[in-house]
């Protein structure tokens, strides 16, 4: 894709004999597929940055030019969004960009500016929570006798320090727009392969991100190998799945695939073994229901900056693709595989509310918390009415606000060791530091799904779709889980407020710009949505897919 | 509609002014009484304002908030809520006048305790004021929050227990309405076209929806409504919240937010769900009643001042459930002036009974003994309180008790009979607690511990006596000071006023009850007519 994306970027409009020649060339809609262009280039750009501009001088550029390509794509996506509102297909049909596309692009691209703002941070942790540029002291000499994991981490920052290295791996940013282009190619994908190698785009740069933290080397290694190797598994079933369906349609496309099983004698079994292998694929990268081991842990190593991203945009590049295989490839044939589909969401909700009450660390918590929001983006999903589609995509733009928020908030949080993540390092925060607090609770009533946080628009506008839609059993066992889910949450408030602060507990560092920034984006949103929710509701039902 | 607005948006202000101030007690302190009596007037103009048998919902208005699920936020009110908008206008700046110098718990500023009530005030004016169903069930829940916060903050040894509990229990029944209240929306759509929220649209279509789907929506409602209320299976949470809260909360939790419950079926319940109401009475009457039965002998056994107050109240809660489901107007008017009288009188007990533990810095009801005698004054105080708690005839709750008995007993003889069992029971708990703490020499340690200083309780010679022997001698323990009198009284002159002279509750209250009757498609039986 980048390939591709890049030598459009590169050429100028082809003219004259060249574009007699190249007679097979296929036509490019430039207005439609011009933010995921620029998001690519840029990651091209950042790559070449890499290799040739000084050490010293890399971080300024390289956050110049993401946080910059992110706001120019969102430019155009904005410009453009009037005139490819009617659907468009290009680059051969590979891609099929409608309005909900365009809606979860413009999600995808604020969520990542956001994300790309905590990952920028240098402050918090001197010289960001990446690993350092110069690692050849901390690698080179491993401390005798104790571990690399935390709290033996500590001495390897120190020595960092010692070393002067404070600088930061910059290959994090191309890394990040590369996995966001991946995240739009999927969600316009308009046959299964480009599908297939947008998983892949977004995924690699994601499972290398994992691992790149400063601190707790070891968690943040296992959760990259972790992550990795659970998906490449998932890629393969996606894969396997995609094979399936060719064998059962006679073509990848998705609009094949609908016609095919609109009407056909053709065997079911390939259909839903090949449905249900892809689908897989699919709720593995969203952390839904029993596909979610990876979930806990690769949140709880990646760095916070990187969890939130992949949290936030992960989430809502992995629902968009699944919305768009059910709403455009799968609605015939929905009849047969609803339930399965149901039976996930609840599964994914009681997992991700009773394995969450257990959690002793705040990041293993907001996974857990992940995956139940995740269950309730399937009660969505599964609707398959235009309600249902809406709301959903205004479910992923504010939980997506919300935990960028919450992550945000978490990587302030720390003891000498770094981030505090442990539950009862929380306690007592309020009278240390009210205003964190304060924002923290604000965020978790979002993610319990109080009135007047976007938290609760969101239920609200899944819970109501559904049960127009007929789902009313799934919609009162979804209540119930949000209601016990509620205890997940105020667990954390009782934690800050109610209890007195350890003496030796963790201090809340001082915000930069770049997670101020963040964080303000996150709550006022989280605030707006849920206040004024028509902001971000008209935009959503403004139509479906297009193939 | 303006008045209204100013209603609810006061508070508000008042809030954030005074959290602004929290840092300066001195003056966060009177901006917070002014804006509660500001609040008052107010509410006294509306009052007058009010035109009893005029439009359904008076001073109403609405502006659109979410066209795209038919909501707008719509205020406006009838006569019951009326009066219970009055009553926390009233009550609170008595809470803020009572809380003016208590201990608080560390770290914590009154500012910020004053500037949480007047949030909770304005949430529950708008809860109280709101006529769309989905800004109630907004409403509803965020309402939790300051009180969880208030409890948690604020409360006694195991706040954070009770703040927790209260909270889950309260935001789970709000849950389980959302559902009906989606329901309904989606009936609504799929009966006329347009989905609303509104509470005047949907009561109409409703009124012809099938049963089944009526006792969908009826038993969704009733959960949060049986909760907030509390009804007796659903009760727990309540003496755990008025044990733990501070006495100023524990005014405003047993006061005013209960009410949301019963108010709640009466607004929501009856006309939206109107035949299921009826087919499921006997299930809330059951409740009603069992609760009148198990409060009254739950309070008789209790050791501890509060949770006695918070039986007292599930008592109560019954009646008032017993003559909302009663469907005669007699009974239902009984129902909504109990929810005023109730909150005058138990309003007064709580504050006294904080009075008390103020003096002995004890709960227990075994740490007081023979107070009468010392604090004469105070003693006068519980005994008005518990007398209108036990609707004495000539206090105010006997009012409404008697109307709720005497509406209830042609359609419901059976429950109606058990439930007048409660009369006597009443009598018996209050009467127990007004002779344990007051009457006879001076008992208890905390009682004697304040007469005589610390030790005192255990070595009775050391007591401070007069010439005749007698332990007059005040020590530490005062009677009422002028601050107390001056916030009690406005308590007891209601108390005897609406007592012998309920005309301008009732008045109020009845256009909107016979409204909601003929919402519901019950008309009186004949014989019921006499009475009043």
């Amino acid at each position: 894709m980048g390939v591709v994306a890049q030598a459009g970027a590169a050429l100028p409009p082809p003219s004259g004999v060249l574009a007699q020649q190249s007679a097979e060339m296929p036509s490019i809609q430039y207005a439609a597929v011009a933010p995921l262009m620029i998001v690519l280039g840029a990651a091209c750009i950042g790559v070449l940055v890499e290799a040739f501009v000084p050490a010293g001088r890399r971080w300024p550029v390289q956050v110049g030019i993401s946080l910059l390509a992110v706001l120019l794509a969102g430019v155009f996506l904005g410009l453009h969004a009037q005139e490819i509102n009617t659907g468009a297909t290009t680059l051969a049909e590979t891609l099929a960009v409608g309005p909900a596309t365009l809606f979860l692009w413009g999600t995808l691209l604020v969520l990542s500016f956001g994300a790309l703002l905590l990952i920028a941070d240098r402050s918090i942790e001197p010289g960001g929570a990446f690993v350092a540029e110069t690692n050849s002291v901390s690698e080179g000499r491993p401390p005798a006798g104790t571990p690399v994991d935390a709290p033996g981490a500590a001495s390897a920052a120190v020595m960092d320090r010692a070393a002067g290295a404070v600088g930061m791996r910059t290959e994090v940013f191309p890394l990040t727009l590369f996995s966001l282009g991946g995240m739009m190619v999927f969600c316009a994908a308009n046959d299964l392969l480009t599908m297939f190698v947008a998983l892949e785009v977004l995924s690699l740069p994601l499972y290398l991100l994992c691992g790149l933290a400063r601190r707790r080397r070891l968690l943040s290694q296992e959760a990259a190998v972790k992550y990795f190797l659970l998906g490449a598994f998932a890629s393969a079933f996606f894969l396997y799945g995609l094979a399936l369906l060719y064998g059962y349609a006679g073509s990848v496309q998705l609009s094949e695939i609908a016609a095919a099983t609109a009407g056909s004698l053709r065997s079911d079994t390939l259909l839903f073994a090949g449905l249900g292998l892809v689908v897989v694929g699919l709720l593995f990268k969203g952390s839904v229901g029993p596909f979610h081991l990876w979930t806990p842990d690769v949140y709880h190593g990646a760095p916070t900056s990187v969890t939130g991203f992949m949290a936030a945009c992960t989430k809502v590049a992995a629902f968009g693709g699944l919305l768009r295989l059910l709403h455009v490839a799968f609605e015939a044939s929905s009849w047969e595989w609803h339930w399965v589909l149901w039976t996930v969401a609840v599964l994914s909700m009681v997992i991700g509310v009773v394995l969450g009450l257990t959690q002793q660390d705040i990041k293993r918590m907001i996974a857990y918390s992940s995956i139940a929001h995740a269950g309730f983006l399937m009660v969505g999903s599964i609707t398959l009415t235009d309600r249902g589609l809406a709301a959903t995509l205004f479910y992923l733009l504010a939980y997506g606000f919300t935990t960028l928020a919450v992550f945000g908030v978490v990587s302030l949080v720390r003891t000498s060791e770094g981030e505090a993540t442990d539950l009862s390092d929380w306690a007592g925060l309020a009278k240390r530091s009210p205003l964190v607090a304060g924002v923290f609770t604000f965020l978790l009533l979002a993610l319990a799904g109080i009135p007047a946080t976007s938290g609760f628009m969101g239920k609200f506008a899944v819970f109501s779709a559904a049960f127009s839609a007929g789902m009313a059993p799934l919609v009162v066992i979804a209540l119930l889980a949000s209601a016990l889910a509620a205890y997940l949450y105020i667990r954390v408030i009782v934690l800050m407020f109610f209890n007195d602060p350890d003496p030796n507990g963790p201090t809340v560092s001082v915000p930069g710009a770049f997670t101020t920034a963040a964080v303000t984006l996150g709550v006022v949103m989280t605030l707006l949505l849920g206040v004024v929710p028509m902001l971000a509701l008209d935009w959503a039902s403004v139509g479906g897919f297009v193939s | 509609m303006n008045l209204l607005l100013a209603l609810i948006l006061l508070p508000l202000l008042g809030a954030a002014v005074v959290a602004l101030l929290r840092g300066n007690e001195r003056a966060a302190k009177p901006a917070a009484l002014v804006c509660a009596l500001l609040e008052l007037v107010l509410a006294a103009a509306a009052w007058v304002v009010y035109e009893p048998g005029g439009a359904r919902m008076q001073l109403a208005g609405s502006v659109e908030w979410i066209p795209h699920y038919g909501v707008s936020l719509s205020f406006g009110l009838d006569g019951i809520a009326l009066v219970m908008v009055a009553v926390i206008a009233l009550l609170v700046p008595l809470v803020l006048a009572f809380s003016w110098g208590e201990r608080l718990p560390a770290g914590r500023t009154r500012g910020g305790f004053f500037a949480l009530l007047l949030l909770e005030q304005s949430l529950t004016v708008a809860v109280f004021a709101a006529t769309d169903v989905f800004v109630f069930y907004v409403l509803f829940e965020i309402m939790l929050i300051p009180m969880y916060f208030l409890i948690g903050g604020y409360g006694g040894e195991r706040r954070q227990y009770a703040a927790m509990k209260f909270f889950l229990y309260s935001f789970l029944g709000g849950l389980i309405m959302l559902a009906s209240a989606i329901g309904a929306y989606a009936y609504a759509a799929e009966t006329t076209g347009v989905g609303t929220f509104d509470w005047a649209t949907l009561k109409t279509v409703l009124a012809d929806a099938p049963t089944e789907v009526q006792v969908w929506i009826f038993l969704g409602f009733f959960a949060a409504f049986a909760i907030k209320a509390p009804l007796v299976p659903l009760h727990t949470w309540l003496p755990d919240a008025a044990e733990q809260a501070p006495i100023g909360v524990a005014v405003i939790v047993v006061g005013v937010l209960d009410k949301v419950g019963t108010f709640g079926f009466l607004r929501y319940s009856l006309p939206l769900a109107p035949d299921a109401s009826q087919l499921l009475a006997p299930l809330v009457l059951t409740l009603g009643v069992i609760g009148v039965l198990y409060g009254s002998l739950q309070a008789f056994g209790q050791t501890d001042l509060k949770r006695l107050i918070a039986y007292v109240s599930i008592a109560h809660f019954g009646f008032i459930a017993l003559g909302i489901f009663a469907f005669t107007s007699q009974a239902q008017v009984g129902a909504a002036s109990y929810m005023v009288n109730h909150s005058i009188a138990t309003g007064m007990l709580v504050l006294v009974v904080g009075m008390i533990i103020a003096r002995g810095g004890s709960t227990r009801i075994a740490d007081y003994g023979g107070m009468a005698g010392v604090t004469p004054l105070l003693g006068g105080m519980l005994l008005i309180a518990g007398l209108s708690t036990l609707s004495l005839p000539g206090t105010n709750s006997f009012v409404s008790e008697f109307l709720v008995l005497i509406g209830s007993f042609p359609t419901r003889p059976v429950f109606t009979t058990l439930a007048t069992l409660g009369l006597v029971l009443a009598a018996v708990y209050v009467l127990r607690l007004y002779q344990r703490v007051m009457q006879g020499p001076p008992s208890g340690t905390a009682v004697l511990d304040a007469v005589g200083g610390p030790g005192a309780a255990t070595d009775p010679e050391a007591l401070p006596r007069d010439d005749s022997g007698g332990a007059t001698a005040r020590g530490t323990l005062r009677d009422l000071n002028g601050r107390e009198i001056g916030l009690l009284t406005p308590l007891v002159v209601l108390v005897v006023l609406l007592g012998v002279y309920p005309a301008p509750v009732l008045d109020v209250i009845t256009p909107s009850v016979e409204a909601t009757m003929s919402e519901v498609g019950v008309t009186d039986p004949v014989t019921s007519q006499g009475g009043n």
